[in-house]
């Protein structure tokens, strides 16, 4: 095999790996702090894409288009997740794993029909900003334009979520949230508004790669189950809740997907399912991550 | 009066009473609503299989319809592709998937909590894709279409039952293995075996404590679970005339564990009622509207804040409130 194909293989792994990073980084956030595994965090993803569509349909003749609609479906993502954050999650805090779960389940049935509802079933498609059109060459493979942004714009927002997390006064609040949220409340600090600042904060996250994704692939019903089971899968490689090990989980998902095709052309879907059993199995805590109480 | 009517009630054997009931849809009832008689049954199994492990054992598993989609192929494939006949094809599949089940539980029970339903979900994974692209075994994205119906042929010589379709003789098939199935379920909780799940679920720390082996527990749980929905798996596949690729899709786990909790996860009969409960939901609302799963969702959502004790749970407290209120004046 050329040495060409190989790096162009890489890539391309990396690229996958950076966007299921940007979607799997805010599911880790909220079962870091909040100890819940939001099903329905694909769906916000897929609502990030719809909206992110219907802007450009809106704003079509304008030049920036793109950049408004990625912004716009973040924002609209985030109120999504505030509200149910407020209005539903809040509630069940207290009560068995069970419930939440199927609550963000509940959320995943609801959303996917209502997306159905407004914006139909076929197969919808955003085309890539102007100023990121082409590609460019590198070691013999063709890289397009869009593709090397998503490559710097993955560890960009993992450099600034982490530097958000450990130097500023609202991560500390959120990193002391995580260890021992009785203690954190005992001393005056208002726990609820640090779950609801996170879960929006991982909504936007979504809707941010729900509108990225939208250049590069179609926008159809469907994507939200799809996406979940993947943003798991890098979540569980890494460690449940563990930031940089989302990042370095997505990093081996991206590379076993795109050389396990190579090796075994049709089970490399099962390849990945298998590395996250196996990792379950021996480290249930992850590559990353460190063992809960 | 009324201590006198609950004696009386309880007297009645209410699970012949059900069987008789239900076995007769196929003269009273339409060809539709033995159709839908046969999935309620098949589903009543696959919900009251997961409640094993959920309501019994107190082990949230995401990835149940791993089992029941090993028992569909098993069945399917010995069926279809090796004319196997159905009477061994059936425990071939219940073998399978507690086969099955035994090799992934082993794994699983040694997870708890949240670990425990991430590694059933990733097992139930890799079965999906497993069956979604070994073309040649599981007929891969096209599923194994065609599936025959037993040999029922006998049916026909027995009086009474000759004059039926096919679908409502294995109908009647299925009604029987199902009730078989239940009973042996409700034996296996009720025996000093379903105590110990019982205890675990209360309290695995003081279970261990005792000299419980909790691990080994919670996997014959799992294996007995995995069973037994291989079991409503195999009927399934023959059921809807072929075994799919879906079936073992994630979303479908959460579907029977929608069903288990609807109809109460601490009675034994909770996910039997809700089972028939979704169902008849479902064709009624699929009649109207093709948005099933807004529906579906916007009864969880009403499920958990309103009845976290599903359908059975809550009946049970209104009577208890009903009998505390009759007790009083009774005593007055």
């Amino acid at each position: 095999m050329p040495a060409s194909f190989l790096f162009g293989q890489f890539l391309g792994g990396l690229t996958t790996a950076m966007f299921l990073f940007l979607i799997a980084s805010g599911l880790s956030l909220v079962f870091g702090v909040m100890r819940v595994l939001n099903f329905a965090h694909g769906s916000f993803y897929m609502v990030g894409a719809y909206l992110a569509w219907q802007v450009v349909q809106w704003l079509a003749p304008m030049a920036h288009s793109f950049w408004l609609a990625a912004l716009g479906a973040a924002l609209g993502v985030a109120l999504l997740g505030a509200v149910v954050e407020r209005l539903l999650l809040r509630h069940l805090y207290g009560r068995e794993e069970l419930y939440q779960l199927l609550l963000t389940y509940a959320l995943v049935l609801i959303l996917g029909d209502a997306a159905k509802a407004i914006w139909g079933t076929r197969q919808l498609s955003v085309s890539r900003p102007p100023i990121l059109d082409g590609g460019i060459e590198i070691m013999g493979t063709t890289l397009p334009i869009y593709n090397l942004f998503i490559l710097l714009i993955g560890p960009a927002i993992a450099l600034a979520v982490w530097l958000l997390l450990t130097r500023s006064a609202a991560g500390r609040m959120v990193r002391a949230a995580a260890l021992d949220r009785e203690m954190l409340g005992a001393l005056g600090a208002n726990v609820g508004a640090i779950y609801t600042g996170m879960f929006v904060a991982s909504s936007f996250l979504a809707g941010l790669s729900g509108a990225l994704v939208t250049p590069i692939q179609s926008i159809v019903p469907g994507m939200d189950v799809e996406i979940i089971v993947e943003a798991f899968i890098v979540v569980v490689i890494g460690g449940l809740g563990s930031f940089w090990g989302t990042f370095w989980g997505s990093v081996i998902y991206g590379q076993v997907l795109s050389f396990g095709i190579l090796v075994f052309p049709s089970f490399s879907i099962f390849s990945v399912f298998a590395l996250m059993a196996v990792i379950l199995i021996v480290r249930p805590w992850g590559l990353f991550g460190r063992p809960i109480r | 009066m009324m201590p006198r009517a609950a004696a009386l009630a309880r007297r009645i054997p209410w699970t012949l009473v059900a069987f008789v009931a239900a076995a007769a849809i196929p003269w009273l009832g339409s060809r539709y609503e033995t159709f839908l008689g046969t999935q309620i049954a098949i589903d009543a199994l696959f919900a009251v299989s997961l409640n094993l492990l959920l309501g019994t054992t107190g082990l949230v598993s995401f990835g149940h319809v791993a089992y029941f989609g090993i028992g569909s192929y098993v069945c399917g494939i010995l069926m279809k592709t090796y004319a196997v006949p159905f009477t061994l094809a059936l425990p071939a599949a219940a073998l399978g998937a507690a086969g099955f089940a035994l090799v992934f539980g082993f794994f699983c029970v040694r997870l708890t909590k949240i670990y425990f339903a991430m590694l059933t979900l990733a097992f139930s994974q890799i079965v999906w894709a497993i069956c979604f692209k070994w073309n040649d075994v599981t007929g891969g994205d096209q599923g194994l279409p065609d599936v025959p119906y037993p040999d029922l042929a006998w049916m026909s010589s027995i009086p009474g039952l000759g004059d039926l379709r096919t679908a409502e003789q294995f109908y009647l098939v299925t009604l029987v293995v199902v009730t078989v199935s239940l009973l042996a379920m409700r034996r296996i909780i009720a025996s000093p075996f379903g105590r110990m799940l019982t205890t675990i679920r209360e309290n695995p720390e003081r279970a261990a404590s005792i000299g419980l082996d909790v691990r080994t527990y919670e996997l014959a749980a799992f294996v007995v679970a995995g069973g037994f929905a291989g079991i409503a798996g195999a009927l399934f596949g023959i059921f809807n005339r072929g075994v799919f690729s879906d079936y073992v899709y994630w979303p479908k786990s959460a579907e029977v564990m929608i069903m288990t909790i609807l109809g109460g996860i601490e009675h034994f009969w909770g996910p039997v009622v809700g089972a028939a409960t979704l169902v008849l939901l479902n064709q009624q609302i699929t009649s109207y509207t093709e948005y099933w799963p807004l529906v579906l969702g916007s009864i969880l959502l009403v499920l958990l804040f309103v009845f976290p004790g599903g359908i059975v749970g809550g009946l049970v407290a209104g009577v208890a409130w009903l009998g505390r209120r009759y007790g009083r004046r009774a005593r007055a």
